[in-house]
């Protein structure tokens, strides 16, 4: 496909001597240069782009509009709870109080950001039932790479560190690379013809060199472990822990604690779960929270109050696995989940959970004619739909998932897990209304329509968005990771 | 319809015998599924491999896996045309996107492999 311009980029929109603010002239004397080394001085052109403001304006805007986003349009992606972010929770984390604050300050003058911290963490324990936390993690897998060491360093602290973790053919990608980060072996079962652990699978290679079960609950066919208790026991006989990824907690909160239900140590994803923004717009935050016997090997400082319930950083922690993070974890990011936790408090918490199982159902309700499933189970907050029922019409999920598109929806999660062939991870979370949920159905329909009658519209799509189908393939093996520079700029 | 000639293993790499090399690569089928392949992982020249240990990784666009030997034996040539252009992989499977040769070590290990039959049924 030709390639279109749609917007240049904005060194190419550059116009010499347009600006956007008139500086007035030099009124101090020139610096002098001659203590900077010879190599450290620019010689060239700084290569700035110069426009008037109202063409930088209309530039990102325009960006903004040829891209999809959360603010734009529908967002199913399955497991990442694309949810949408309230602008109360930006706003309070761009208070200046907490932007202009050096994460060295004297705590006598970071009370509220700690307290903040303090709170955060202890909301945090209360849906995950457990004893204590950390919030210093940057991303879900920084989580579970430090719940894993901390694992990790309780066993050996036990007297050996052994040797595998155990997960499913359904976990995350990241879960195993985390196992190997870890020092670990992963060690994968098969799931059941209803998408949970074969508990008879799990019992065969469990042994005294399993340092933990990881798993997803729900998990990433959106189902809950119903045997989750009897899996937790059978684990624990052999002196192994049980690790969570916390990706689809969205599911279950204020309903089910995963410290109840056996599990260890569970890392939570602020920008899933806590509505703060995912990915380009994040950064992301995966606090970890353990039980009572694997709290002294959390990573330093800890969080704690003292007997007057005053927070303030612990350091004293000879077990500590150490620092994971440059200082306290992205600490913004916090104050956006803690803001969410506060507005909704824990009835609003339920509710979430509550809505996002009932609009995914839904969903499923209404699209489940026209696409496969492979594992019957009711599913709770996402579903992982199956296109296979179109592959005799030559039309594979990358067909659907880019016609829809042209509907003006986004993609859901496509080819994971991978035990469905033909995978289309839907999580509509419960910020979608009953009409935007009716609009994304009926597109799915519209589209499982045209792949009878014509397949080639769907083959062909995406029509109506600013970039066509792109030639995957060449793409990644000739790889152009960035804008040519032109010689002149 | 897959080749009459080759051998087949239950993870879709087909095997062809000439005296003591025995040439592998993945079946049409594969490619199909894996789509567009964007990188090929080979082993080393001269590495000692075992029947059914993973050598290499196939890299696609939506997937990475592992592929494994299908006889026991030396590596004697890696298919290096894969490295520039790996989409031989999807156009020719069981021509020139073959992926390495091997020196049989044990052939009687090639009893363990299927027939273009079985294999038909397998992925039928």
């Amino acid at each position: 496909m030709a390639e279109k311009i749609i917007e240049k980029t904005i060194f190419e929109l550059s116009r010499p001597g347009v600006g956007g603010a008139n500086l007035p002239g030099l009124d101090v004397p020139e610096a002098n240069t001659d203590s900077i080394p010879e190599n450290m001085i620019r010689k060239g052109k700084i290569g700035l782009p110069e426009l008037a403001e109202i063409d930088v304006m209309r530039h990102f805007v325009k960006l903004s509009t040829l891209n999809h986003h959360v603010e734009k349009g529908f967002y199913p992606l399955g497991s990442c709870t694309m949810k949408y972010n309230p602008k109360a929770n930006e706003n309070a984390a761009s208070l200046n109080g907490f932007t202009d604050l050096h994460p060295l300050t004297f705590s006598g003058l970071s009370r509220g950001a700690i307290e903040i911290m303090a709170q955060l963490g202890e909301m945090l324990r209360e849906i995950a039932g457990h004893e204590a936390i950390t919030l210093q993690p940057s991303a879900g897998a920084h989580g579970e790479f430090a719940g894993l060491l901390i694992i990790r360093a309780y066993l050996e602290s036990m007297g050996e560190p052994r040797k595998e973790v155990i997960l499913p053919d359904s976990a995350h990608g990241t879960n195993p690379a985390s196992i190997v980060f870890s020092g670990y072996k992963p060690v994968q079962i098969k799931s059941l013809d209803n998408g949970m652990v074969d508990i008879e699978a799990l019992r065969g290679v469990l042994s005294k060199d399993t340092a933990a079960l990881m798993l997803t609950n729900p998990n990433t066919l959106g189902i809950f472990e119903k045997e989750i208790k009897q899996i937790a026991a059978m684990v624990h006989e052999v002196g192994a822990q049980m690790y969570m990824d916390g990706a689809n907690l969205n599911a279950m909160m204020g309903y089910v604690r995963p410290g109840e239900l056996g599990f260890d140590v569970m890392h939570f994803n602020l920008h899933k779960t806590f509505s703060t923004p995912h990915g380009g717009g994040g950064p992301g935050s995966g606090p970890v929270s353990v039980k009572r016997h694997l709290e002294p090997f959390l990573p330093i400082p800890v969080v704690v109050r003292n007997n007057e319930g005053e927070p303030h950083f612990d350091w004293e922690r000879p077990q500590s696995i150490g620092k994971v993070s440059g200082f306290y974890g992205n600490f913004l990011v916090m104050v956006k989940a803690w803001l969410y936790l506060r507005m909704l408090g824990l009835e609003g918490v339920r509710e979430v959970s509550e809505w996002a199982v009932l609009n995914s159902n839904y969903l499923l309700s209404r699209v489940e004619d026209y696409y496969g499933l492979k594992f019957k189970t009711t599913p709770m907050h996402e579903f992982v739909a199956d296109s296979t029922p179109l592959k005799e019409y030559g039309i594979r999920n990358i067909d659907v998932a880019k016609r829809l598109l042209d509907y003006g929806f986004h993609a859901p999660t496509m080819s994971f897990p991978l035990i469905v062939p033909e995978a289309l991870m839907i999580e509509p979370t419960e910020t979608e209304s009953k009409a935007t949920l009716d609009a994304f159905a009926e597109a799915m329909i519209a589209i499982a329509r045209e792949a009878k009658e014509t397949p080639d519209v769907l083959h062909e799509a995406p029509v109506n968005t600013p970039i066509g189908r792109l030639d995957e393939g060449k793409a990644a093996r000739r790889r152009v990771l960035r804008w040519p520079i032109p010689e002149d700029l | 319809m897959v080749p009459e000639n080759l051998k087949f293993t239950k993870e879709h790499e087909w095997v062809g015998v000439d005296g003591e090399i025995a040439t592998m690569g993945i079946s049409d089928y594969a490619q199909g599924e894996l789509g567009d392949v964007v990188f090929v992982e080979m082993p080393v020249v001269g590495d000692i491999v075992a029947q059914f240990d993973s050598i290499g990784t196939i890299e696609a666009v939506k997937s990475v896996s592992d592929f494994f030997a299908p006889v026991s034996g030396e590596i004697v040539e890696v298919n290096t045309a894969l490295e520039e252009t790996p989409e031989i992989v999807n156009k020719e499977p069981y021509g020139g996107g073959w992926f390495v040769k091997i020196k049989l070590s044990e052939p009687s290990g090639l009893d363990n492999l299927i027939s273009p039959e079985e294999y038909n049924k397998i992925i039928a």
